[in-house]
């Protein structure tokens, strides 16, 4: 029983599920949470899991797959070009130096100089679950620091996978296929064949995500089936895991790659809301496992030199990363922000470790006391973060004034679009042509296929989808204008926008009164009958060609569409008292007759009396 | 010849019996294009474009308005705001408009003894238009008095013919002869110097 798979999905599950909220309370961050559930199921705490661990750890890493597959989409050119130079610049210092520092600490207590730079490498990394996560929390994405420390992170991404490649030739095992520590089908061929089959598996990965997975994801979507779409997602990861295998490379190289190549196309947000669900999943698995392996007895017994190590270690990555912020001139502030932000050592390292320990890089004891620093490297950091944020910042920083979000050139865009049929796309055409760009959804692939073509920046998404909508930055938008052409899609989606983005003001297309009674309901900020401001257009232009000056034909329409406004919001509160409604919806015609009357008199003096006096006193009217 | 552009702004201009009566005798004159604000500004997104066009096309210019509440009706305001732009009509560059001829036809409730420093509305008429009249001296321009048909409720039909007729023969004048400039600033109004005309001629 207590081996059965059953019982153990229950242990990690509910050790996921109580401890992770309780990290988050505590401003811990998800990570962490896995992490404490590990230990708290491992051996050495209550032991509801043995040595199986290890096993599950193997499985879980394909959550790292994953992960790299969505930091390749995440990486879009653009994005990547804007912040160039700090990627490169600061990106490569950080990891170089950190490498360079650490490293030669390690050799100093004893380590293999292969050992050294493997380790030095891994604990350069930092962790992007959890600085992202601060950031965002603390609304610091966008602010100098969090700009250099997303550049950091991400240039630490990219240099995961070369790490990966370049670790098997520090391996003192001697007679492990070269390519990636895993025997591919073709270590048996002549050295040149492999390589040359290498690069074509890798050409491969290019050409098929320009040419074979963009197309096929547009039929798929054409079938319009949820699964089938997840399915299809998880297809192009496994499909090319598969065939990096076989050639010997990693598959998050591959998968990363895959990432880069799909980040352009319109199913970006897509594959990313259907993938990151499986990803977190698995790299909380992968955390789990990761916190039962830590060997508690190692610290028990002996904890001066662990915590000694992890107190050095993320002393010298602070160095090295106030001397980058301090090169790369951000100011006092900024730089304390980002300094204490990016100490910790990674989940990255987690995986490098475990590659090492399986290629011997690493002795056993040496293993398990990384995998405690690093752990405990990472606990360390909502501490320093507090004491920086409290102590510090107040008494040597100047003040931190709100930044002013338009100044900044990445920021998340302002304003999504969902639904880009024609009243979408001539809001949004209208909001660019006076230079606001807008986040747009779409859940058609022809019409976003099309769209795009046209050069809009156009998103293929349902758009009612909570993940779609976080993705697309609704958390970070102030406006949302809705307008798909299902009414109860609109419906829907300003209910879970209402309940989830309170702050979101919601503008929201109607064809018809009731529609519009129901959205109003549902707590849309504004709603917009389609029909409306087109017909009373026409009717303007009826009265123009039958003779009526156009200012006054203009001025009338424009009374019309404010009376008839007005009226629909005091009929609105009546709509479920269906006795009130027949009699409220009388008086409103009644009352809306009785406008039009007016309407008309008015254009022949009623409100413009003043300019009608005709035997003005004072003399200034005609 | 001088080309004439009239600019037109009358909100309410069905109710007009003045202003119609004015533009009437003008409208079907070969060298006077007659350009209706309000109808064709009805939203007042007016494209200044064209408008500064129409100007450079023409050499007399005329604002015909009816008096409201001792300035010129909205459009109007909005007109000269978005036209007479710096750099064009007037500042650095600005010469767009030099030694055009600038006329204005307004029409008021209050008869012209109304007007004037012991009258009803304390103040002479072309104290009134003023600000047009300095808009005009910015913009190079040669202000001419204004022709003023006032009291306009207790016009008779044939009052108002004759008001008409006199407009005709103000513009036509104007656009023809040159010589008589000086003449005419002499004169508080354009319908003065029209009705002496009209005089001379008949004798």
């Amino acid at each position: 029983m207590t081996n059965g798979f059953l019982y153990q999905a229950f242990m990690y599950l509910a050790a996921a599920v109580v401890c992770v909220p309780v990290a988050k309370k505590l401003g811990m961050g998800s990570v962490l949470g896995y992490l404490l559930a590990g230990m708290l199921i491992g051996p050495f705490a209550f032991g509801f899991i043995g040595k199986e661990g290890q096993d599950i750890m193997h499985f879980a890493e394909f959550g790292v797959v994953m992960m790299l597959f969505l930091i390749g989409l995440e990486l879009e050119p653009a994005h990547f070009w804007n912040l160039r130079g700090r990627i490169l610049g600061m990106g490569s210092l950080q990891l170089a130096a950190t490498a360079l520092l650490v490293g030669s600490g390690l050799l100093m207590i004893g380590f293999t100089w292969q050992a050294a730079l493997a380790a030095g490498l891994a604990l350069a990394m930092s962790s992007t679950a959890i600085v992202l996560q601060t950031l965002r929390e603390k609304g610091l994405s966008t602010a100098e620091s969090g700009r250099s420390a997303i550049a950091v992170l991400l240039f630490q991404d990219i240099a995961v996978i070369p790490i990966l490649a370049l670790l098997p030739f520090l391996t003192l095992k001697t007679g492990t296929s070269v390519a990636s520590g895993h025997d591919g089908m073709l270590s048996h061929l002549p050295g040149w064949l492999q390589t040359s089959s290498v690069l074509c598996a890798l050409l491969a990965v290019i050409a098929a995500g320009r040419y074979v997975i963009a197309p096929f994801l547009r039929i798929i979507a054409g079938a319009e089936l949820r699964e089938v779409c997840v399915a299809a997602s998880l297809l192009i990861i496994f499909g090319i895991a598969c065939l990096m295998k076989l050639v010997g490379l990693s598959p998050a190289l591959g998968a990363f790659l895959a990432g880069v190549v799909l980040a352009n196309s319109e199913f970006r947000h897509e594959l990313q809301s259907d993938i990151e669900p499986f990803k977190g999943l698995l790299l909380g698995l992968f955390f789990i496992a990761v916190g039962a392996s830590i060997n508690f007895k190692l610290i028990t017994d002996d904890p001066l030199p662990v915590f000694a190590l992890v107190a050095a270690l993320v002393v010298a990555k602070a160095l090295v990363l106030a001397a980058a912020g301090r090169l790369f001139r951000l100011s006092f502030d900024q730089n304390c922000i980002f300094t204490v932000a990016l100490s910790q050592v990674g989940e990255f390292a987690f995986v490098l470790f475990a590659f090492m320990g399986t290629l011997d890089i690493l002795s056993g004891q040496w293993f398990d006391t990384m995998m405690a620093v690093t752990a405990l490297s990472m606990t360390a950091t909502p501490v320093l973060m507090l004491i920086n944020e409290r102590l510090i910042l107040p008494r040597f920083g100047t003040r931190e004034q709100a930044e002013q979000p338009a100044d900044i050139i990445d920021v998340q865009n302002k304003v999504i679009i969902a639904g880009f049929s024609t009243f979408g796309s001539t809001v949004g055409r209208f909001l660019r042509a006076n230079g606001i760009e807008a986040t747009i959804l779409d859940n058609n692939s022809d019409r976003v296929d099309l769209l795009r073509k046209m050069g809009f920046r156009v998103f293929y998404g349902d758009a009612t989808r909570l993940d779609i909508l976080h993705s697309a930055g609704a958390a970070e938008a102030s406006i949302l204008i809705v307008a798909i052409d299902t009414a109860a899609t609109n419906c829907s989606l300003v209910a879970t926008v209402r309940k989830h983005f309170p702050n979101l003001t919601v503008l929201v297309r109607a064809r018809n009164n009731l529609e519009t009674f129901e959205l109003m309901e549902l707590g849309a900020s504004r709603v917009y009958r389609e029909c409306l401001d087109a017909s009373v257009r026409l009717g303007v232009d009826v009265l123009a060609q039958l003779g009526f000056r156009r200012y006054t034909a203009q001025r009338a329409g424009q009374n019309f569409m404010k009376y008839d406004e007005d009226a629909l919001h005091k009929l609105a509160p009546h709509r479920h008292d269906e006795k009130k409604y027949i009699i409220t919806t009388r008086e409103q015609i009644r009352l809306q007759e009785q406008m039009l009357a007016n309407d008309i008199q008015s254009s022949h003096g009623l409100i413009d009396h003043a300019w009608e006096n005709k035997e003005g006193g004072c003399g200034c009217p005609e | 010849m001088k080309k004439t552009l009239i600019l037109f702004a009358h909100p309410r201009f069905e109710n007009s019996r003045a202003n119609r009566a004015l533009l009437q005798a003008v409208q079907n004159l070969k060298f006077v294009t007659v350009h209706d604000l309000y109808e064709l500004y009805p939203d007042f997104n007016i494209d200044v474009g064209n408008e500064k066009k129409l100007l450079t096309e023409h050499q007399l210019i005329i604002w015909q308005f009816p008096l409201y509440m001792y300035g010129p009706p909205a459009i109007l305001k909005q007109w000269i705001d978005l036209v007479l732009e710096y750099g064009w009509a007037h500042g650095a560059g600005g010469c767009s408009l030099e030694n055009k001829y600038l006329a204005v036809a307004v029409t008021t409730g209050g008869s012209r003894k109304a007007y004037g420093a012991n009258s009803f509305n304390r103040f002479a008429l072309s104290e009134f238009l003023r600000p047009l009249e300095q808009a005009a001296f910015l913009c190079r321009m040669i202000y001419l008095p204004p022709f003023a048909v006032q009291g306009i409720s207790r016009l008779t039909a044939a009052e108002l013919t004759r008001y008409a007729d006199l407009y005709r023969l103000a513009i036509e004048r104007l656009a023809t002869d040159d010589s008589n400039t000086s003449d005419i600033l002499h004169y508080e109004f354009l319908d003065v110097w029209a009705t002496a005309q009209h005089n001379q001629e008949a004798l």
